[in-house]
Order: C-alpha cells, then sequence, then structure tokens
C-alpha cells in the first residue's frame, strides 16, 4: 500500500520528499498519476500538495506574474491576472482535456510530468517562465530555458518541488499566440503546439519567441526561426523564411497520434501564419 | 498505513478507510454502492464517472481518496429529490437518453453548467460537455435537452413532459388513407 | 374513424428513462452479487503461436483457491456462431494476439487480474498472416467465406461503355467503443442449470452458444438481459464468448462468476468493423448512365470465421449502391488474418461496399462533367427497378425522395457547383469549404431465407393486473425499442394509454425467440408480430366484451366500447382473468408472398424492404493545418414509418456521427498483429464539440411489412463517411479513397498531387470580414 503524507506546511511536504527510504512523490491534481497505475507499480509514497498555501494562488510580484504551482488549469483559464498579464498561459490552460481534467490538472503537476506533448510547456519556454523549486537545501529558480533535459527528464533532483511558476508580465505591445493542434477538438493530447510571443517596434517584430511541443522528445525553443524575426518587417517573405527554419528546428516522430511528416509540415504552416497575422 | 478519510457525499457524512490512492469511483460504487457513476474507461477520457467535488465536475476514476477529507461529493443520485430535475425531464423528452451509460455523468456536466450560466450558447454547451463521451445520440438529442432545461429554470412539474421540438417528419397524416404512390420523376434520358 | 391516442408517431417518454437519468438502472457492472468471483482471461501477446505449457502455480501461489482452466479442462471448446471454428480458449495454437488461453477466478478483481498476470504460458512464436496481401497470398486457405452476385450480360455492357472508370477503396478498422464495456454474469444454479446476465443484444444467441457448449439442454440455460450500454454489433456475438467463459468457471467454481472487461481489453480482444478493400470498374455511357460494375471486396475477418459469411454477404449484396445498371458482378472474399475476429458493427458490410461505391459515383461524375447529385439522380432506382439479384422493387423507392430533399435543404448543386469554379479560378486548392453527396440503401431484415429460418415468435399476454404484456427477445440497447413495442402494441389495441402496457428487457425464462436485435430488424419484423400478437389478444377480449355487454364491443381509447355501453379496458382484462384465465396470444413470422432468395445462385428478394437515405455534409478545412471541421451534415431518410419521431431521429443522428468518425477522426493503427490505439484517449471518436449539427430528417414510404415500417438503425452507417469525403474533395480538390480522411491522409493527397495551399488571407482580416457580415464564429447549420 502506497503510504500518503497530506503535509500542512511546505516545511514538512520537503521533509517527507527529501527522505530517500520513502521514495515520495508530490500529488496535486492527481490526472497523470493515478492514470499511471494502470501501468506501472503504484508509487511507494505520495505527498499531497493540492492544498499547500505556497503552492496555491495567482499574484504580481512586480514585474513577475507569480502563479503557484498548484493552481489547477480551469483557475488558469479565468483567472484576470493570468488573463492580462499571460494570456497564452490562459488560452492553453482551456485547451488542456476537458472541463473535468482542467478543474483537477495542476500547472505544477503538467510541468512535473514532463510529456514532450503537454500543453504548458512551450508557453512557459515563450514566455521565459522561472521555476521557484524548493527542497530541504533551500530554493532555487530554475529557467525554463534550462529545465528540459531530455525525454521525460527535468533539470530537477528527485527531491525538488515546484512551488511557483515566475512569468514575467506581458508588456503592453506584446503579442502572445498559442495554436494547439490535437487529436480532435476537446480531450486531445496535442499533435503540434506553437507558442508565440513578439513585441511590435515601429515596423518590426522584437523580443520574438517561438517555442514548440510536440515535434521534438522535450519542447523546444526554435532559436533560429526566432533570430531570422528580430528586427525584421513581417512579410511574406520572412514567414516563409522563418516557416523553413521552424520545420528544420524540429524533430517529430511517426507515433499513435500522428506522423513526422505531417508535425513538421504543420509547424511550417502555423508559423508561417503566425508571422503573416501579425498587424503592425 | 490506512488513510482515515471523512467527506461528505449526496449530503451524508461517510468514512473511509482504506488505501489512500483508493478511486473516489472505487468508493462510491463498492462501499457506497452508489452506481450511477460509470466506469467507461479508467482513465479521465470518456467522462462517464463524472461527479461534483465540491460543486465542480471531476473524473471520480482519477481522484484518490487521500484528498478528500472534508470534502465534499455530489453524484447523480444526489441531483433529484422526490421529483426529477427539469435537465433530467428534459434528457428524458428529448431523447438525450439512449443506453443511459453516459447519462450520469453527462447530467452532472450540464447540472454544473446550467448553475454557472442559466442560459447558456450551444457553443458553451458543447465545450462544458466536450468532457463527456456519448456513442449512442451524436449529443444533437443532448443539447437540445440542455437549452430546453435553460428556459425553463425552475423544476418541471411531475406531469409527464411534453415533447419539444420534434424531429422533421414528412409523413402522411396517421390514420388517413395510405399514401399515394408517388412516381418519382425520371430525369430525361 | 380516427383513434383518440394514437401513439404509433408520437414520442412518449421511455419507460427505462427515470431510471437511466438517476443512476438506478443497473449495468451489469452495477449488480449486487453476494459471494460472486470475478474471471479474468489469460491472453496471448503473439498474434500466432503455438501453445507449449501453461503453468498456474505461480499464479495459485498468490490465490490458492483460485480457479484455474484451459482448454483442457473445459465441457466442450466451441463457441458457436455460425462455423464453429471459434474456441472459447486456444488449445494448442493462437491464432490472434489477445486470445484467451486460459481463465481463472478469484474473489475479487483486483485479486483476479494479479492471478491472471502470474499464469505463466510458454509460447512458441509463429509466422502470422497480417493485412489482406498476406492473407491473399496464401489462396484458399485463408478464405473464410466467398460471396458472389452475377446479374445481366457484363461483358456485353462493357462492350457498349463510351468509358469505363475504375477505382480502389479502403476502409479499416471501427472499434464500437460503447460506453459501457463487455460484461457477464453466470450462476450455477442447484438443479446443474445456469443463469446468465449480460450486457448483450442476443439472449437466444447466448442460450444457444452456451447449451452447446455445456451440454446442458437450452431449457436449463437463463439468459437474461441486464440495461446495455450501447452495443452496435459489438454484444451480438462477442456476449456469447463472454458467456461460455463466465459459465464454465462458475460451473467450475460452484459460485457466481462476473467477467467485466476492462476498456483496453475490450478495444484489442473483441470484434471490430472488418477493414475493407473494394475495387470497382464500371462501364458507363456519355450521358452518365451506370452500364455496368464489376466489383471485387475483400474484408478482413481476423482469425475465426464468427459472422463474417454474413457480414460479406450484406456487403456485396449493397455493393452496386441505390442504382440501376444493366449488370453487376460481385466477388466477395473473407479473409484469415491473424488478429482478433471482426464481426457485427452497425451496417454490417454495407457501409465498407457503399463507401466505395458513393466515391466512385463521384468520379464517374466528374469523369463524365456532371456533377454528384446529377449523377446519382440519373441513375438512382425508381419503383419497377430491377436489383442486381433479380428482385423487383415494387414498392416503397425513397431514394429520389431522399436525394430531392437533401439536395433542396442545403442548396447542394448550386453550392457543390460555385466551390469547385472557386478552386478552378485560384488554382492552387481550396476553397477550403465544401459540400458531399451521398445516396445509399439498406436492406431491412435478415438476408434472404434468414426471417424464415429464425421463424420469430411474440407473445402478448394479459398480466394479473390487467395490463398488456409484450414479451419478446429484442434487447433494448439504447435505440428505444421498449417504448416503440409499447407504442405499437398500444396502438394496434386501439390507442391504449402506455401506462397499461408493460415492455421489459428479454429473459429467455419468459420472452420467446423472436429473434436477434440485428439486422434492422427489429421494428420491421418483430414489430409487426408485437402489433398482430396484441391484436389477437385484443380481438378475444372484445368479444368477451361484447357478450359482457350485449352489443359488439371494440377496444378504443383505453376502453372497450359498445353500443350499450363501455368499460375500462384493465376491469374487462381482469374480469377476463377470474372469468377464463390468463389469457396469451402468440404471433409468428410470416414471409412476404413471393418472398424467395436462392442462396446458391443469390437471386431473388433479397430483403422484403429497403431503407434509402441521402446524407449531405458541409465541410471548412482549415489550410495550415488540414483539419477537417464538419459544419453541418444532414441525413434525410425514408425509413417507412416512424413509430417514435424522437428516437427515430435519434437513431439517424447517433448512426451519422458514428459513420463521420468512421470517415474522419477513427484510426485503429496496427503493428505486428497488435492494435496500438487501444485506449479511449487513443481511439478518437467525436466529442460534443467535435460533432457538428445534425439534421435528421424522417420520410415515409410505407414499407410492404405490416403496418409499413422498414429499418432504420443502420441505415445512416452507409451515408456520412462517403458524404464527407465528397466534401473534402469539393473544398481542397483532395480525392481519399481510404478511411479514415485524417489531416495526415490530406497532407499525403497533397503532396502526392503538388498542391501547396495558398496564402490565405490573414485570419484577423477574414475574421473581421466575417463578423461584417453578420456570420457567428460558431457554426452554421448545414443548408
Amino acid at each position: 500500500m502506497t503510504r500518503a503524507f497530506s503535509p500542512r506546511t511546505l516545511a514538512d511536504a520537503l521533509r517527507v520528499l527529501g527522505d530517500p527510504d520513502l521514495a515520495a512523490v508530490p500529488l496535486a491534481g492527481g490526472t497523470d498519476l493515478m492514470v499511471g497505475l494502470h501501468t506501472r507499480a503504484a508509487p511507494a509514497a505520495v505527498v499531497d500538495v493540492s492544498r499547500l498555501s505556497e503552492l496555491r494562488g495567482v499574484r504580481l510580484d512586480g514585474a513577475v506574474l507569480d502563479v503557484g504551482a498548484a493552481v489547477t488549469f480551469a483557475e488558469l483559464g479565468r483567472d484576470p491576472l493570468v488573463l492580462r498579464h499571460a494570456p497564452m498561459l490562459a488560452q492553453a490552460a482551456r485547451q488542456v482535456g476537458a472541463w473535468q481534467i482542467q478543474n483537477r490538472a495542476t500547472l505544477g503537476g503538467n510541468i512535473g510530468t514532463a510529456s514532450p506533448a503537454g500543453d504548458s510547456l512551450p508557453v512557459l519556454l515563450a514566455l521565459g517562465a522561472e521555476l521557484e523549486c524548493a527542497s530541504t537545501r533551500g530554493s532555487r529558480r530554475v529557467a525554463s530555458a534550462s529545465l528540459h533535459r531530455g525525454y521525460r527528464q527535468l533539470a530537477l533532483e528527485r527531491d525538488e518541488l515546484i512551488v511557483r511558476v515566475r512569468l514575467p508580465r506581458r508588456r503592453r505591445d506584446a503579442v502572445q499566440v498559442f495554436r494547439k493542434v490535437g487529436t480532435r477538438a476537446a480531450q486531445a493530447v496535442s499533435k503540434v503546439v506553437v507558442a508565440f510571443t513578439f513585441a511590435r517596434d515601429a515596423a518590426r517584430l522584437r523580443d520574438v519567441r517561438l517555442a514548440a511541443g510536440s515535434v521534438a522528445p522535450t519542447p523546444v525553443r526554435l532559436v533560429d526561426a526566432e533570430q531570422a524575426c528580430e528586427g525584421a518587417r513581417p512579410s511574406a517573405a520572412l514567414a516563409a523564411e522563418v516557416a523553413a527554419l521552424a520545420r528544420a528546428g524540429v524533430s517529430p516522430i511517426d507515433d499513435v497520434r500522428s506522423t513526422a511528416a505531417y508535425r513538421r509540415w504543420v509547424v511550417g504552416r502555423l508559423v508561417e501564419r503566425l508571422i503573416l497575422d501579425v498587424v503592425i | 498505513m490506512d488513510a482515515d478519510i471523512t467527506l461528505t457525499v449526496n449530503g451524508a457524512t461517510v468514512r473511509f478507510v482504506g488505501d489512500p490512492l483508493t478511486r473516489l469511483l472505487d468508493v462510491l460504487r463498492g462501499q457506497l454502492g452508489l452506481t450511477g457513476a460509470k466506469e467507461g474507461c479508467g482513465e479521465g477520457e470518456c467522462g462517464a464517472c463524472t461527479v461534483w467535488l465540491d460543486d465542480e465536475p471531476v473524473c471520480a476514476c482519477l481522484v484518490p481518496m487521500l484528498q478528500l477529507e472534508g470534502r465534499v461529493v455530489r453524484t447523480v443520485e444526489g441531483l433529484a429529490s422526490a421529483r426529477l430535475t427539469a435537465l433530467q425531464q428534459a434528457f428524458v423528452s428529448e431523447g438525450a437518453v439512449q443506453c443511459g451509460a453516459c447519462t450520469p455523468g453527462m447530467l452532472m456536466s450540464a447540472e454544473a453548467l446550467l448553475v454557472r450560466e442559466p442560459r447558456p450558447t450551444e457553443a458553451a454547451i458543447r465545450t462544458h460537455l466536450a468532457g463527456n463521451v456519448c456513442r449512442c445520440t451524436g449529443y444533437q438529442a443532448i443539447v437540445r435537452a440542455v437549452q430546453r432545461a435553460a428556459v425553463k429554470p425552475t423544476r418541471a412539474p411531475a406531469a409527464r413532459p411534453r415533447v419539444g421540438a420534434k424531429p422533421t417528419v414528412k409523413a402522411p397524416r396517421a390514420n388517413s388513407a395510405p399514401a399515394k404512390k408517388r412516381r418519382p420523376r425520371r430525369s430525361p434520358r | 374513424m380516427v383513434a383518440p391516442v394514437a401513439p404509433v408517431g408520437e414520442s412518449p417518454p421511455r419507460p427505462d428513462g427515470a431510471d437511466k437519468v438517476t443512476g438506478r438502472a443497473l449495468f451489469v457492472d452495477d449488480l449486487s452479487l453476494p459471494g460472486a468471483w470475478h474471471g479474468v482471461a489469460v491472453r496471448c501477446p503473439h498474434p500466432r503461436a503455438r501453445v507449449l505449457a501453461v503453468d498456474a502455480e505461480p499464479a495459485r501461489a498468490l490465490e490458492p483457491d483460485l480457479v484455474v482452466l484451459t482448454a483442457r479442462n473445459l465441457p466442450s471448446n466451441v463457441v458457436h456462431v455460425i462455423a464453429d471454428d471459434w474456441p472459447a480458449l486456444a488449445d494448442r495454437e493462437v491464432r490472434h494476439a489477445y486470445e484467451p488461453v486460459a481463465l481463472v477466478a478469484a474473489p475479487t478483481r483486483a485479486r483476479a487480474l494479479a492471478a491472471a498476470a502470474a499464469v505463466h504460458v510458454r509460447y512458441e512464436v509463429m509466422p502470422a498472416t497480417l493485412g489482406l496481401d498476406a492473407a491473399l497470398a496464401e489462396g484458399d486457405a485463408a478464405v473464410l467465406a466467398r460471396s458472389s452476385i452475377d446479374h445481366g450480360d457484363l461483358e456485353a455492357a462493357f462492350a457498349a461503355a463510351d468509358l469505363v472508370v475504375e477505382g480502389t477503396y479502403e476502409t479499416g478498422h471501427q472499434e464500437h467503443l460503447y460506453l459501457e464495456p463487455q460484461g457477464m454474469v453466470a450462476i450455477p444454479l442447484a438443479d446443474g442449470g445456469l443463469e446468465l446476465t449480460g450486457s448483450l443484444q442476443c439472449p437466444y444467441f447466448v442460450q444457444s452458444a452456451v447449451a452447446r457448449f455445456t451440454g446442458l439442454p437450452p431449457a436449463r440455460v437463463r439468459v437474461r438481459q441486464a440495461v446495455t450500454g450501447g452495443g452496435f454489433g459489438g454484444k451480438e456475438d462477442v456476449p456469447d464468448l463472454l458467456a461460455c467463459h463466465a459459465a464454465a468457471l462458475a460451473l467450475r467454481a460452484g459460485r457466481p462468476v462476473k467477467i467485466v472487461y476492462d476498456r483496453r481489453e475490450d478495444i484489442v480482444a473483441t470484434s471490430k468493423r472488418h477493414p475493407s478493400r473494394v475495387h470497382v470498374r464500371s462501364a458507363v455511357a456519355r450521358d452518365g448512365t451506370f452500364l455496368a460494375h464489376d466489383i471485387q471486396v475483400l474484408f478482413d475477418a481476423g482469425a475465426y470465421t464468427t459472422m463474417s459469411a454474413v457480414v460479406l454477404s450484406r456487403g456485396v449484396l449493397h455493393a452496386s449502391g441505390p442504382y440501376r445498371a444493366r449488370a453487376v458482378r460481385v466477388r466477395g472474399l473473407a479473409l484469415r488474418t491473424h488478429t482478433t475476429p471482426n464481426g457485427a458493427f452497425r451496417g454490417f458490410g454495407a457501409p465498407q461496399t457503399q463507401f466505395a461505391m458513393e466515391r466512385h459515383v463521384d468520379r464517374i461524375a466528374r469523369a463524365v462533367g456532371l456533377d454528384p447529385l446529377a449523377v446519382r439522380r440519373h441513375n438512382a432506382f425508381v419503383e419497377g427497378d430491377v436489383t442486381a439479384t433479380g428482385q423487383v422493387l415494387t414498392s416503397s423507392v425513397g431514394a429520389l425522395a431522399c436525394l430531392d430533399e437533401a439536395a433542396r435543404r442545403s442548396d447542394f448543386a448550386a453550392r457543390w457547383r460555385r466551390n469547385e469554379a472557386a478552386r478552378a479560378r485560384a488554382g492552387r486548392g481550396g476553397p477550403w469549404r465544401g459540400l458531399g453527396l451521398s445516396l445509399y440503401w439498406h436492406g431491412g431484415g435478415f438476408t434472404g431465407n434468414g426471417e424464415k429460418r429464425i421463424q420469430g415468435r411474440v407473445d402478448v399476454a394479459l398480466t394479473g393486473a390487467g395490463l398488456l404484456e409484450v414479451r419478446t427477445a429484442a434487447a433494448d440497447i439504447g435505440q428505444g425499442v421498449l417504448v416503440a413495442f409499447a407504442q405499437i402494441a398500444a396502438s394496434a389495441a386501439g390507442g391504449l394509454p402506455l401506462e397499461l402496457v408493460r415492455t421489459s428487457l428479454p429473459d429467455t425464462a419468459v420472452s420467446p425467440d423472436s429473434g436477434p436485435t440485428v439486422a434492422s430488424r427489429t421494428i420491421m419484423v418483430v414489430g409487426d408480430l408485437v402489433a398482430r400478437a396484441s391484436r389477437l389478444l385484443v380481438a378475444e377480449l372484445e368479444a368477451f366484451a361484447s357478450d359482457r355487454l350485449g352489443a359488439p364491443a371494440v377496444c378504443w381509447g383505453g376502453e372497450l366500447v359498445s353500443s350499450k355501453g363501455r368499460l375500462p379496458f384493465r376491469e374487462v382484462a381482469r374480469e377476463y382473468l377470474a372469468a377464463r384465465g390468463p389469457l396469451e396470444r402468440t404471433a409468428r413470422f410470416e414471409p412476404l408472398p413471393g418472398q424467395e432468395f436462392d442462396e446458391e445462385t443469390y437471386r431473388g428478394m433479397a430483403y422484403p424492404a429497403y431503407s434509402w437515405g441521402s446524407d449531405v455534409v458541409e465541410v471548412e478545412v482549415d489550410a495550415d493545418t488540414l483539419e477537417t471541421r464538419v459544419v453541418g451534415a444532414l441525413a434525410v431518410c425514408d425509413v417507412g414509418r416512424v413509430v417514435h419521431p424522437v428516437l427515430c431521429a435519434g437513431q439517424v443522428e447517433g448512426g451519422t456521427l458514428q459513420a463521420l468518425g468512421w470517415g474522419g477522426l477513427e484510426e485503429m493503427k496496427t503493428a505486428g498483429g497488435l492494435y496500438l490505439n487501444d485506449r479511449f484517449a487513443t481511439y478518437i471518436v467525436p466529442t460534443a464539440l467535435d460533432a457538428p449539427p445534425l439534421e435528421a430528417v424522417l420520410l415515409e414510404h410505407p414499407g410492404p411489412m405490416g403496418f409499413g415500417a422498414k429499418g432504420v438503425g443502420e441505415l445512416p452507417l452507409d451515408g456520412g463517411a462517403p458524404a464527407l469525403l465528397g466534401a473534402i474533395a469539393n473544398a481542397t480538390g483532395l480525392e481519399l479513397a481510404r478511411l479514415p480522411a485524417t489531416p495526415e491522409r490530406l497532407l499525403e493527397a497533397l503532396e502526392r498531387d503538388a498542391i501547396v495551399p495558398p496564402v490565405a488571407a490573414p485570419r484577423r482580416a477574414r475574421a473581421a470580414r466575417a463578423k461584417a457580415r453578420g456570420g457567428a464564429a460558431g457554426r452554421k447549420r448545414g443548408r
């Protein structure tokens, strides 16, 4: 039987997670862990972190939108601060699974599961999110850019808990666009996810960030495509060039949901569309 | 070590003692005999096990008992008291119930929507029911039922429900002379 | 005289509705069975293998009292469907992955699963035949069934042709994905008999299979249908296997045994729609007249025959579509591959062959320069035409009525042509919005002499409380047979209030064998028996009441009415019972005059009546992602006579969405004989957001049987998929000949045709224009 811990404080939770003999894993919404019980052995121990106040709530911390790791996708999808300062995250949240899943699944859980198809992950990459992680050794910040080490591997210690997700506030002139192509209109694992953000500077693109999911072993920033955009004027030619760079920047596979050829083609089309749709 | 959890289900206090990762679905169906919530897939994809957790629709197959201390659960058995709700009546009258396997979960999602949006648009209905798969109806009758219940937010009387918008049937009137044999136009050759 | 109450044609609430909306309805897994153990199958992971040894010791170490069965300790080892080649447990050879090799039973499901996982089976893997091409290469050894049609002079027709149009069309597996997985309970009785309760469509099939399997006389095998959460054909023969398993375990354990499949097991180990490859070669006149069709039909049957011969037969009989032709030759083969046996799925072979023919008709249309509507109008059957089995369609041919109604409501021809013209102008694919059209037919009842063989029987009786009770073997699996039969009986009884009529789920102890709940026969064939038996019983009551009242009495509006007075039905019924004892009447199937079919030559009346339908599907294809959004779907169906308009439309709406799912979304990938899309998360069926607004229009051209009803349950499955692909073709210029039409397949077609989708107007500009037009961003109903 799995040992269960329902700590009242973050410190208690970290102590349990930090005990190597317990081999405890964090549990928030349970939408991944509970499905996993079908095919994997139950974990030796779980720590319920879903109600810890340190992991809850959305607030503004200066220029940073500070989101608790145990905030659910339903909450993200309707939170006024998220809608205002990270609308792309709200948009992604509303396309995760369906209502029942959104009511339970959390941002921290989505990150922790580290599926290459995780819908929030390209958004966090594009927005330059930072994770605040804690363990018995203290707290540290991990940039999303350095988070993904490999297929389902995060640059976190086994006993580190994601506590907050910190996103730079959207600048007033910044635009955020999120596109998910799934297997169907709802309850869909993504085939391709694209998260795009940029700011306008006169007639040119600035601070362009373009991230994609489900097209590589981890979510990826399409840096070559970003660099081609930086300082450029949006045009059909630029769109075509950036699309080609995007296609070259991904490494999709054939799997039960889709094909590598389709994924690569769609990444190119979506990116081309994103540039074309930019209205300066 | 067993978890010892006390929660409320359909207004009654319930105590669970057992494996902390026991699914709420199994406690509802087993210990409590509330078999309305069904196991259609066991992985939160079909919605047949949808119940309310603190008034929010969730898949009971994905909720571990360990997280339910002090929480409030409502199932389809807890929707109606002596009479069916307007939505339940509408489900029957509009043909939104065929085999019935998706129905409890579908009702929990739809009732939750009507609580939040008493007059939802068709798009809102489909979005909020997107996590409840139905294989029988094609969803058209379900959408009609929710719309019908939405215009009658109070409980319907217990009399036999009137049928709403009937599907189009082109037929000779009942009990009249047999339909004239139609001679279809042949297209010119 | 017009009846004061006319239940047929109204939509009263279904009697099981209240239980279903309150969670009180009990499906198999809801049944409380104290003392019951759970049965679980041990399944082979290889598509083909020799079974060398089955070692249950590790399992018994976990569960000392475990019940274990292998092929050697079963009462017999055949699950009787038709060909008797289907073992209950694999003996020396496994012929498909997931085939059961052993059974275990333990006190709980979790313990039974753990024990099953601990059973160690040694296999010697053998080469497997997978896919139609590999099966064809085996020749006769892999042919499980053949079916042929020869009509007219094929050579002459091809000689007279102005052009010959050929095409090959393919479809894959379709999984039923009923929301309630398979389940069966077997209870051993003290007298050695058995009682089974299950999620099923055909209680007498289960009885027959279990009787043969156990050696018990059928009368000692009682079978009851539990509330059943969907079937669609998937619970036609598969429950026979579960029943044999549960029966064997229950008899061995000496206690009730319940078997309930988990979703993954249900998906991979039970039947699916036959994958198909259909090749059509047509002789066509310059004006678009179909002169002849030469059709090859290949169905992938899976490892055992089960229903394949009949599925093939129906597929072959519908292959030339609802169209006139001077000559038709069809050659059909059902081929054995080492995969889970495929079986009945709503439509039963006809969706596959009609998908092919409907796409082919559009191909012919393009070749002769006609639009999809014109080519169908030109060739559709009318009364007096002759089918490919030589059957003269003497009445009730609603093909053109459906076609014209569908075309009119959707303004099909004009809009289709506008889209074609737009693409021609643009020269680069598009316009990314399109309409598709289909025309289809479906024979009601069993093929040929099947109904005569079944000799279906219905009883109607008075209950002790003076109610009219209808007893049939028809299983309500959601379609509403309980309320429809009540309506029919009430109508036959002169308009009895429905509260006075009882219908219930079948129980072989009390329900006569009216035949299985399949083949779109339930209203047409069994409903007619209900009407006849009800009239016979009511006639007896009328005679009794006439005596009682002293003047001829008629049963009308819930009363026995005469010139000398009237009495309530229940009162007369109770008086009758007191005076004369029980009252029961029976009706048996009678074929129509001239209902002859030669099963050797496949000539004659294949079906006594055909239902007809025409679909228009409207789509938007996203040029960036090639995702197809179905904007609207219209299905116009001639079903003869509508008993319950709401539930009848429900059959058309639900069936159309299943057809659209099969056409565009539902894909079952396989690798090495294993099914890859084996979960709800990966086998993609439409959600409420994927489903378009569906419009069902029901036409009534009464058929020749009884009160004129024809079949409806399966009809819609024949129309949705080809109309969907026609719409995609109209929207993009891409002709797909393979289902499902996924975005990945559209991309392949795009690249094959070297189309680069145009750089369309930016989304914002389009949205602004749409707003200006007043159109919502949401869906428009298909018009």
